[in-house]
């Protein structure tokens, strides 16, 4: 099964990190993401650039209307994902908590909808 | 042959069925079909042929058969499903698998399932008595004081969850056992007291919830025997052993130094006890080993002066440490106050109470009534024992403060 790995934290943390502890936590995510494409685990997953530089957008009675900033106002932010390869919720739990981010943030696991091809 | 022969079948062996055909057809609902068609067959025919001589196996073969035949024929309407009876067609023939071994393992798959910690907590209580203790959808509501309509939509969705988010239908892994085992336990313990601490109230259903939870306990520790399984189960028998003595002939509740000891379980406290040491001595057991080790020293003793209150003090000591928390630390508190005499344990107490933890549990507050009136603060007492009553809404607990009002007022 595909799942979907959000991963949330909050930006705040991020940008008080001294640069070492930044940097250490860059090398985890790399040798993660290296780990899980040797497992056969990762489909893809990016880190996003934060939620000052998002913008919600909705359409209603057919106007277009753009908002500053992302949907909901929580205290954590969503700031990248993973998506991933996983024998069952149990397997991809198994991964989730190895994404470095578990310690400071949490990680939503969400199956992905799979429409058959017809 | 009589009805009951078979339904006597049903009662031992539905429950180890379903765990099988739930593994065989890879859904929950499809199992429950095919166990009840199962059942159907048997109905028809044992009376002609006889009991087969392993029921279990027919009734699985049987139901296995009904749902593959139930999905070929459904399959002409929805070309997806041929690719399902496929499956379940040329999956693994159940006769090897049913071995007692193997049957253990589904009726173990099937509660680690229905209490995944990524079910709601509500969720996980209601699926494990539907599909491990069998009970109805109506039964499990009338005993949660929920509509039966609320309840039956909470299966639903964790059905829909386990299918559709991908729980596997397996015991965890050995390094995720401790975590998994404990979210299982504190399913169990939950039935337990929803049915203990309502049950004096006098109604029928709630005291078979906590016979339902000992039985599960039972099951667990069959299929399962690890220290805090003996632990959870040695907690509900020395509590449940207590349950006669509990309850006033008018309803009120009488606390553990007040009761009639001889009303207590004896062969209950002793089964119980022995599961408490067997659990101890593992040198791996955790804080329901604890709980009923504190149980046990309680059960052992003659009377509320005769208890080793030394011993209990220690064992709560041991079980804050275990697992902090102010209502541990309430207990230890009472504890004191019988060790060291009641201003040792109100100086405890008002520290909890102070620190603003527990100020809405009644508990806390007729705990604190208590001691000040064993000191002779009345005024005290009594505003605490009001401030007790106000938070407290099961009738024998406010039977019992209104008594302890009384006879400090009056």
């Amino acid at each position: 099964m595909r799942y979907l790995c959000l991963i949330y934290s909050e930006e705040s943390q991020w940008e008080r990190m001294p640069k070492p502890d930044f940097d250490a936590m860059m090398g985890e995510y790399i040798a993660f993401t290296k780990d899980i494409k040797k497992s056969g685990h990762y489909i893809g997953g990016d880190e996003l650039q934060p939620t000052q530089t998002a913008t919600t957008v909705r359409v209603r009675n057919g106007k277009v209307s753009t908002t500053d900033g992302p949907f909901a106002e929580t205290k954590e932010q969503l700031g990248g994902y993973y998506l991933i390869n996983a024998k069952d919720l149990n397997d991809a739990i198994q991964v989730a908590a190895r994404i470095p981010s578990v310690r400071v943030g949490s990680i939503e696991v969400r199956p992905i909808q799979e429409h058959s091809a017809s | 042959m009589p009805h009951s022969v078979i339904e006597a079948i049903y009662h031992a062996e539905s429950r180890r069925v379903l765990a099988t055909l739930i593994r065989l057809l890879g859904d929950f609902d499809l199992a429950e079909e095919a166990l009840q068609d199962a059942f159907t067959a048997a109905v028809e025919r044992w009376p002609e042929t006889g009991v087969p001589a392993n029921p279990r196996a027919w009734l699985v073969s049987t139901g296995r058969f009904k749902a593959i035949d139930q999905l070929r024929r459904r399959a002409r309407f929805d070309a997806s499903l041929t690719a399902l009876a496929n499956r379940v067609d040329d999956g693994e023939s159940p006769a090897p698998e049913l071995d007692a071994e193997g049957v253990a393992d589904d009726r173990l798959r099937l509660v680690f399932t229905c209490c995944h910690p990524a079910l709601s907590p509500d969720a996980r209580i209601a699926l494990t008595l539907r599909e491990v203790c069998g009970l109805e959808t109506e039964e499990i509501a009338r005993a949660f004081l929920v509509s039966a309509p609320t309840l039956a939509q909470r299966i639903v969705r964790a059905k829909a969850k386990i299918r559709d988010a991908g729980i596997p239908y397996q015991v965890p892994a050995l390094a995720d056992l401790p975590e998994r085992l404990d979210a299982v336990l504190h399913v169990v313990y939950l039935v337990f007291n929803e049915g203990y601490s309502a049950s004096s109230g006098g109604s029928l259903t709630r005291h078979d919830l906590s016979a339902e939870a000992i039985r599960l306990g039972r099951l667990l520790t069959e299929l399962l025997p690890e220290p805090e399984a003996h632990g959870l189960l040695a907690l509900m028998l020395l509590h449940d052993a207590r349950r006669e003595a509990r309850t006033a002939p008018d309803g009120a509740l009488v606390l553990l130094d007040d009761q009639d000891r001889s009303r207590w379980n004896r062969e209950q406290i002793a089964e119980g006890c022995g599961l408490v040491e067997r659990a101890l001595a593992s040198r791996r057991f955790g804080p329901f080993t604890l709980q009923a080790a504190i149980a046990a020293v309680h059960a052992e003793a003659r009377s509320s002066a005769d208890t080793d209150w030394r011993q209990i003090v220690g064992l709560y000591d041991v079980l804050l440490l275990a697992e902090p928390s102010p209502v541990v630390e309430l207990n230890r508190a009472a504890a004191i106050a019988m060790r060291d005499g009641p201003e040792a344990g109100l100086i405890l107490v008002d520290g909890i109470l102070g620190r603003g933890d527990l100020t809405d549990y009644p508990l806390a507050h007729s705990a604190r009534a208590d001691l000040c009136r064993r000191v002779g603060r009345r005024t005290e007492a009594t505003a605490s024992y009001r401030r007790a009553l106000e938070l407290t809404q099961q009738e024998p607990g406010r039977r019992f403060l209104e008594r302890r009002l009384a006879e400090l007022v009056g």
